[in-house]
């Protein structure tokens, strides 16, 4: 077979000859770097300013197979770099530095970094890059001979397998692997525009600006779930490309969205967004905490308009909005991602009220790593949930919506993680690791057990900031979960004085835990009814422990009483909606005694994560209860006295308007 | 001198460069004569500027290989350069013969750059942006630890430290310790070159120069 003459043709003495372009801003470090990669026999070529690697890099798509760049350059972010050398040329990078620090580490996998290279350098390390490109080759070849010739169906399982071998982030790509047996996307690994040894004479496609405008627009109107790069190549109507270019930019852009929506989250977009009108909550990016929530609750109306909006427009807007988003490229890219959110939402009005971001759990947070957090879970709350759901593929990996991570922010409470919201954004926001479904287990059940009766609110803010983390690393999503789904049990059983915003009577209380449980729960599918509480909680989160927390929201749905809000919620699309309910409190949109009790939850901060169930276990039925608990809860809001956060006057028309 | 001297002004920026060994000159070689102790020998006995005569230097080959060696392996057990270093070291072949006095020499230059905009940073009245400071550190942290500078790169990290904490006065004197110890570290590695030049030399030397 041709692809496996080629390999072996590249075996024989592929390491050999390998075309490395070298970018460092330090002449020491570049000298020395040029002189072990030569010792290794690879063909060097240097530069010290990262615009003149780029212009080197894009006057010839096949010119090199591998780049190393460091980190810090005076002219140029290297995460900026990287960023752009994936998605235009599709080759593998690696990243340089002097400063090993596990965030930056992190950041340069979230940017899809083949590998992280800590200053000194050594030649044994330098002799083994090669597999890097080796790696992407093969996967590659694969994918493209195993779907070329089927159909969807088949090609999706085929590139899931071949996902798995994607070494570009290995976990986005086991998550998409998951996600593909769900969804009907047919994505190639590293699709067309892999980088070719210069035996291969495969064609590089090049996604110019306008093919790539002409792809986001495609995308949007497709709806990012449901974004098939079959039908995007037919609504592109390009010639001379092929179903797996597209899908492998596809991929590439997911992973771009995932990463923005992360970034948005941390920027205080959300606050920023709900203050001014559609486009300001849309832009959730960045939950900065209860401030956020506001930003988002915005207006009632706006929001409401603002999420119908969002389908997809809103979606753009956000995605504009975050800021520090690479998005350059791709701001479409994110609204894209954002529209299937939208179908998440089925319960509209919950949407409104809760702020919540539905995040479409299946793309791998993809979308919105920092952003539109919110907007997501706007979609979900317009509901469009059931078919959504479909789409969310294992729950573990890709419902890792950011969502959580903007509830994490919202909260900030002082809750480690808040279980709660990792718990549904775990499955939302994880950026699809896959590993996030056993986290989120340990994750519920560590921080159920972790969080004594002790101020929800706390959790819940707890949650909301860890959630914002998400996006940085799956862990802290699941340890989100935890305190999410620990507050709401605390929530339950603290009784509402812990919420910042006066909680209203107990009954409230116990429903808000109990919401934020739902949503906790319908991460775990215990959806032990709110009145419960703690000991429900405790169930619920043990149970839930074993879920994939990607459905959090299917799980409510089973238990019907508690999460008649979530479990819609989740069922949409696995997206994780999070209520911007000051307390974090999720709203499900189950029966509408739990939004009696969300309400109160709502206002503490927290954003519950509602995740759409990926697994279908949806249970679009309780929409509109999330709306009454919507409801109920702004009416609580206004009751109790102002959220915490000050402007959480969504809290009140949120609520209503959602309903 | 094991320890630097702590007492000495800030080092030299810029030392003299290695010296390069200029041909004796017969006008030179005559002035030499005169004072040349091995006149006994009854010839013209060219003398070379360490004041071996030439002939004697081939001699003293394994004598300036021995000097490197001690150096080295104080500079080594000290823990002023590491494994780093002798990767360099073995980096030089014949297709690169001064491969590691490049490095370092650019990296002398870089450094003396980067430790003056330190300087000049914290000096200032209104030092406040600890990031652009951040940035010169880890490029110098970088290079040094590329060159295996392990000392250096030691105080980089101390120095790191403080900067995080935006320790203004930790940094102050981390960076005295940095500089102190640039100032050593430069001093050696140009002892260590100007050993291998004289090697290179001595290497060239089979019988005395006949003029």
């Amino acid at each position: 077979m041709r692809v496996e003459r080629v390999i072996s043709d590249e075996n024989d003495s592929f390491p050999v000859g390998m075309r490395v372009l070298a970018v460092d801003d330090d002449p020491t470090c570049l000298l020395l770097l040029e002189t072990l990669l030569t010792k290794c026999k690879y063909n060097v070529t240097t530069t010290s300013q990262a615009i003149t690697a780029l212009k080197m890099l894009r006057e010839n798509k096949n010119k090199f197979d591998l780049v190393i760049s460091d980190v810090h350059m005076p002219d140029m972010d290297g995460f900026k770099l990287l960023e752009l050398v994936g998605l235009e040329m599709d080759l593998p990078v690696i990243m340089l530095s002097a400063n090993g620090d596990t965030k930056l580490v992190m950041k340069g996998i979230t940017h899809g970094a083949c590998d992280y290279l800590l200053k000194p350098v050594r030649i044994e390390e330098l002799q083994n890059i090669w597999q890097h490109v080796i790696r992407r080759k093969k996967f590659d070849r694969k994918d493209r001979d195993g779907s070329g010739s089927q159909d969807k169906p088949y090609i999706d399982s085929s590139e899931a397998a071949g996902l798995g071998n994607v070494d570009q982030n290995g976990k986005f790509n086991k998550k998409r692997k998951d996600q593909n047996e769900d969804e009907d996307e047919g994505r190639d690994e590293n699709g067309h525009d892999n980088e070719d040894l210069s035996t291969q004479k495969k064609p590089r496609v090049v996604w110019s600006v306008e093919l790539h405008r002409k792809f986001v627009a495609a995308v949007n109107q497709l709806g990012v779930e449901k974004a098939v790069p079959k039908k995007i190549l037919e609504l592109m109507n390009v010639e001379n490309l092929t179903r797996e270019n597209v899908s492998s930019h596809l991929q590439k852009f997911r992973l771009y969205l995932k990463r923005i929506s992360c970034v948005a989250n941390q920027q205080a977009n959300m606050a920023a967004a709900l203050g001014s009108v559609d486009s300001t909550h849309l832009r959730m990016g960045t939950m900065n905490g209860p401030g956020n929530f506001h930003t988002l609750a915005g207006p009632d109306q706006i929001h409401n308009a603002a999420f119908r909006s969002f389908q997809h427009s809103g979606v753009l807007r956000r995605l504009n909005t975050p800021a520090g988003v690479g998005i350059s490229g791709l701001p479409s890219s994110g609204l894209v991602q954002l529209s299937p959110v939208q179908n998440l939402g089925n319960t509209s009005t919950y949407q409104r009220k809760l702020q919540s971001f539905v995040i479409p759990g299946n793309h791998n947070a993809n979308i919105l790593q920092g952003m539109p957090m919110s907007l997501e879970f706007d979609q979900l709350q317009n509901n469009r949930a059931a078919s959504h759901v479909g789409q969310f593929p294992s729950v573990d990996n890709t419902t890792v919506l950011p969502v959580s991570s903007i509830s994490g922010s919202l909260i900030d409470a002082g809750c480690s993680n808040s279980p709660l919201l990792g718990v549904t954004s775990n499955s939302l926001l994880l950026e699809g690791s896959s590993q996030l479904p056993t986290l989120h287990a340990s994750n519920l059940r560590d921080s159920v057990s972790g969080f004594p009766n002790r101020s929800t609110l706390s959790d819940f803010t707890s949650i909301a900031p860890a959630s914002n983390q998400l996006h940085g690393s799956k862990a802290d999503i699941q340890d989100q979960a935890f305190p999410i789904s620990c507050n709401a049990g605390k929530i339950i059983s603290s009784a509402p004085q812990d919420w910042n915003a006066p909680k209203k009577d107990a009954p409230y209380q116990s429903n808000v835990p109990s919401c934020s449980i739902n949503s906790l729960r319908a991460v775990n599918g215990d959806m032990a009814q709110l009145g419960q509480c703690l000991d429900q909680n405790n169930p619920i989160f043990n149970r839930n422990v074993g879920f994939d927390f990607v459905d959090p929201l299917s799980i409510k749905c089973s238990e019907g009483e508690n999460l008649a809000m979530e479990p819609s919620v989740i069922e949409k699309e696995g997206y994780l909606m999070v209520q911007p309910s000051r307390q974090g409190i999720y709203i499900p949109d189950n029966e509408g005694e739990n939004f009696a009790m969300e309400p109160s939850v709502i206002e503490k901060e927290g954003y519950l994560i509602v995740q759409p169930r990926r697994q279908g276990s949806y249970i679009p039925g309780n929409l509109g209860s999330l709306e009454d608990l919507a409801s109920a809860m702004t009416k609580q809001d206004h009751d109790k006295g102002k959220p915490t956060d000050g402007d959480f006057g969504y809290n009140d028309y949120s609520l209503r308007t959602c309903i | 001198m094991s320890k630097v001297k702590q007492q000495k002004p800030l080092c030299v920026w810029n030392p003299k460069p290695l010296k390069r060994v200029k041909p004796t000159n017969k006008k030179r070689l005559r002035e030499r004569e005169k004072t040349n102790p091995f006149s006994f020998l009854g010839q013209l006995i060219p003398l070379a500027k360490t004041g071996l005569p030439l002939w004697m230097l081939g001699l003293a080959a394994d004598r300036l290989r021995a000097d490197m060696n001690r150096l080295l392996s104080f500079l080594f057990h000290q823990g002023i350069l590491d494994e780093q270093f002798l990767q360099l070291q073995q980096l030089q072949d014949e297709t690169s013969p001064n491969f590691v006095s490049e490095v370092v020499n650019i990296y002398f230059h870089e450094s003396e750059k980067l430790l003056r905009n330190l300087r000049s940073l914290l000096m200032d009245r209104e030092f406040s942006d600890y990031n652009k400071m951040g940035i010169h550190l880890n490029q110098f942290m970088g290079s040094s630890s590329s060159i295996g500078a392990k000392r250096i790169r030691n105080v980089c990290l101390a120095f790191r430290a403080a900067s995080d904490q935006n320790n203004r006065a930790g940094c102050l004197s981390a960076l005295e310790v940095l500089e102190h110890e640039y100032c050593f570290l430069k001093n050696k590695l140009h002892e260590l070159f100007q050993i291998q030049q004289q090697r290179v030399l001595a290497a060239g030397v089979r019988y005395p120069m006949q003029h």
